[in-house]
């Protein structure tokens, strides 16, 4: 048995073995390094896996040698591999940073315990990514929320905690709802395997259970993925958790709900009976406008940078499941190509955030007056990066638009990609706050003898701006594999 | 179809809206973390309830028993106890930490307070 034979198991093992090393070494230094070579191992293996399903195969690994559908079977194809590499891409990307970042955030003594959770985390996340067993997904779907609200309460503010409390009440619900679905699933065909499910529920049909597990999964992972109106834990969590967490958590977690949301309408439910049988399409499209709209008005009236760019990824995820509600293969398209390049966006955001917090000490608007003359490079990137969420020709944000638009034509709405094309005005209203502040105003006194941020900060986040700018003109990668992915999911699921 | 056969359901959706009324209904974290615990438990019963046949034995295969429960939902559910333990364990560990910061565990106490340093916040303080 080759190494390469085992890629699928070693995509979660590997996170998973370092977070009780990270414990057992009991210091920052060892732990730092184990987590970050793992999440590197990581990276390589979903890079792996992605070269591996470029041609449209799909891996099929049996844990234990198991087989499916008894055994837990662990399934990767276009769009799981694509996320996967989302994932740990950002870990890869996250973890240097942190090291710098929690120095100013977390007590010494507890570093080891922030990248243990991080590895938790990391693999909770890989882990919903690849399972193909339905129970698995909630199992995993616990391990990266359960770290998640660690992570976030580990935050300097007292205000952290109540996040974490709020977030792990609502989370908490949510990943019950989504036991709820998987049960009734589970009642109706007798099977957890997804791709065994998908099959039992052709010949059952739109019976009022299997109608009704759908509503119950919809509704619990929509609070995971923070659909609006079901957001309200967001914009607390990320602002008052730990920068490199805000980055990562923004960058990843909602995205991999999505991906969770994707793969069972079109997976497991099939798109047949999901936009037929009930009055979905419109719901999810209402709910995305109204997010659209809705979440960038709020991101306006914000005085913390954080949460004005929380508010505004509530408002992108609603571009996201906008695609979604299409049913189309450029609508899919548009959904996971959003969920990339959002992903890459959010993630150069938060962390650029992280560096001027450690700078100047906080985020809030006031005190980030005159930021470029301090921080050009970071304020700079930050510019990018909102004109990737604005949507502007020449960066990511505005690829998915594009898509997004030509979608809504398809379907002869030209009302629709008017509103999108309003709503990408509001963005403009609330990155121009930020440039106000930071471009056309004085530096607060105390600022003055302030320096630009530490490379070890800065780099990283460069990285992730620099992305933001190449898939806006680049995107063989990440349209290339979004199109794959959305013609493979239509194809199984008619 | 008598009353008696679907009764572990009533039973099973009771608990659960009841849990689910407790969490959005009270301000105290506690109270919340109960409720929390009332809603989840709710789902173990929608689990084991069908598993179990009347007469069923535990699936060892011998001549005397034809009738066999299923194994499967028992299995799962002892993963969801663990899963449901340590969110219940991590809810209070959070709310001894905001009793030390806030002094208080009452939902509304805590958002005026929060409110407070919000204000502050905007101060540029």
């Amino acid at each position: 048995m080759s190494l390469a034979l085992h890629l699928p198991a070693l995509q979660v093992v590997i996170p998973l073995v370092s977070a009780p090393l990270a414990v057992l070494f009991r210091r920052a230094g060892p732990a730092f390094l184990i987590v970050t070579a793992a999440s590197w191992a990581a990276f390589a293996t979903a890079i792996a896996l992605w070269l591996k399903t470029g041609d449209g195969a799909t891996i099929s690994y049996a844990i234990g040698s198991w087989q499916p559908p008894w055994g837990i079977e662990y399934r990767v194809d276009r769009l799981s591999s694509f996320v996967l590499l989302i994932v740990s891409g950002m870990a890869a990307l996250t973890l240097p940073y942190s090291r710098a970042s929690i120095e100013r955030e977390i007590p010494r003594e507890q570093h080891y315990l922030f990248y243990a959770m991080f590895a938790l985390c990391l693999t909770g996340l890989l882990g919903i990514t690849i399972t193909g067993d339905a129970f698995n997904i909630f199992v995993f779907l616990e391990i990266s929320s359960l770290s998640s609200y660690v992570l976030i309460a580990l935050g300097r503010d007292r205000r952290a905690l109540m996040a974490a409390y709020q977030y792990l009440v609502m989370g908490t619900i949510g990943a019950t709802f989504i036991v709820i679905g998987i049960g009734l699933l589970y009642l109706i065909t007798g099977t957890l395997n997804l791709a065994d499910m998908a099959g039992r529920l052709a010949q059952v049909g739109g019976t009022r259970p299997v109608l009704a597990a759908l509503a119950f999964l919809t509704v619990g992972i929509s609070l995971k993925l923070a659909l609006y109106p079901l957001h309200q834990w967001l914009p607390n969590a990320y602002t008052y958790a730990p920068s490199a967490v805000s980055a990562f958590l923004a960058a990843t977690a909602t995205k991999v709900s999505v991906y969770v949301l994707i793969r069972f309408y079109y997976s497991v439910f099939g798109e047949s009976l999901v936009f037929a049988k009930l009055p979905l399409p419109q719901i999810m499209l209402l709910l995305s406008v109204a997010a659209m709209f809705a979440a960038s008005a709020v991101a306006i009236f914000q005085h913390d940078l954080k949460r004005l760019f929380a508010y505004s990824s509530v408002a992108q995820i609603g571009y996201i499941t906008l695609g979604l509600s299409f049913d189309s293969v450029t609508g899919l398209t548009a959904s996971i190509v959003h969920l990339f390049n959002h992903a890459v966006t959010k993630g150069a955001l938060f962390l650029l955030i992280g560096g001027a917090v450690a700078v100047v000490g906080g985020a809030t608007l006031s005190r980030l007056s005159g930021l470029a003359r301090v921080m050009p490079l970071t304020s700079f990137g930050i510019v990018l990066g909102g004109l990737s969420l604005i949507g502007v020709p020449g960066t990511a944000g505005f690829i998915s638009k594009w898509y997004l638009v030509l979608a809504a034509l398809e379907k002869g709405q030209w009302w629709l990609a008017m509103a999108i094309v309003a709503s990408s005005l509001l963005a403009v209203a609330y990155v121009w706050r930020f440039v106000e502040v930071a471009y056309f105003r004085e530096p607060r006194a105390d600022l003055a003898t302030r320096r630009e941020a530490p490379l070890a900060l800065l780099v990283p986040a460069w990285i992730l701006v620099g992305a933001t700018v190449y898939f806006g003109l680049e995107t063989s990668v990440s349209v290339g594999s979004a199109a794959n992915a959305a013609a493979m999911l239509l194809g199984i699921g008619k | 179809m008598s009353f008696g056969s679907h009764f572990s359901y009533a039973i099973t959706v009771f608990l659960m809206v009841a849990g689910l009324f407790i969490v959005i209904a009270r301000g105290n974290l506690i109270k919340k973390l109960v409720g929390l615990g009332i809603f989840q438990t709710s789902v173990y019963l929608l689990y084991i309830a069908p598993g179990k046949l009347i007469g069923g034995t535990a699936p060892i295969i011998d001549e005397h028993f034809k009738l066999y429960s299923n194994p499967l939902p028992h299995v799962l559910i002892l993963t969801a106890i663990v899963v449901g333990v340590a969110t219940l364990a991590l809810g209070l560990a959070l709310v001894v930490r905001i009793r030390e910061a806030y002094g208080t565990i009452e939902d509304d106490e805590i958002l005026a307070r929060d409110a407070d340093d919000q204000r502050n916040d905007g101060q540029g303080g």
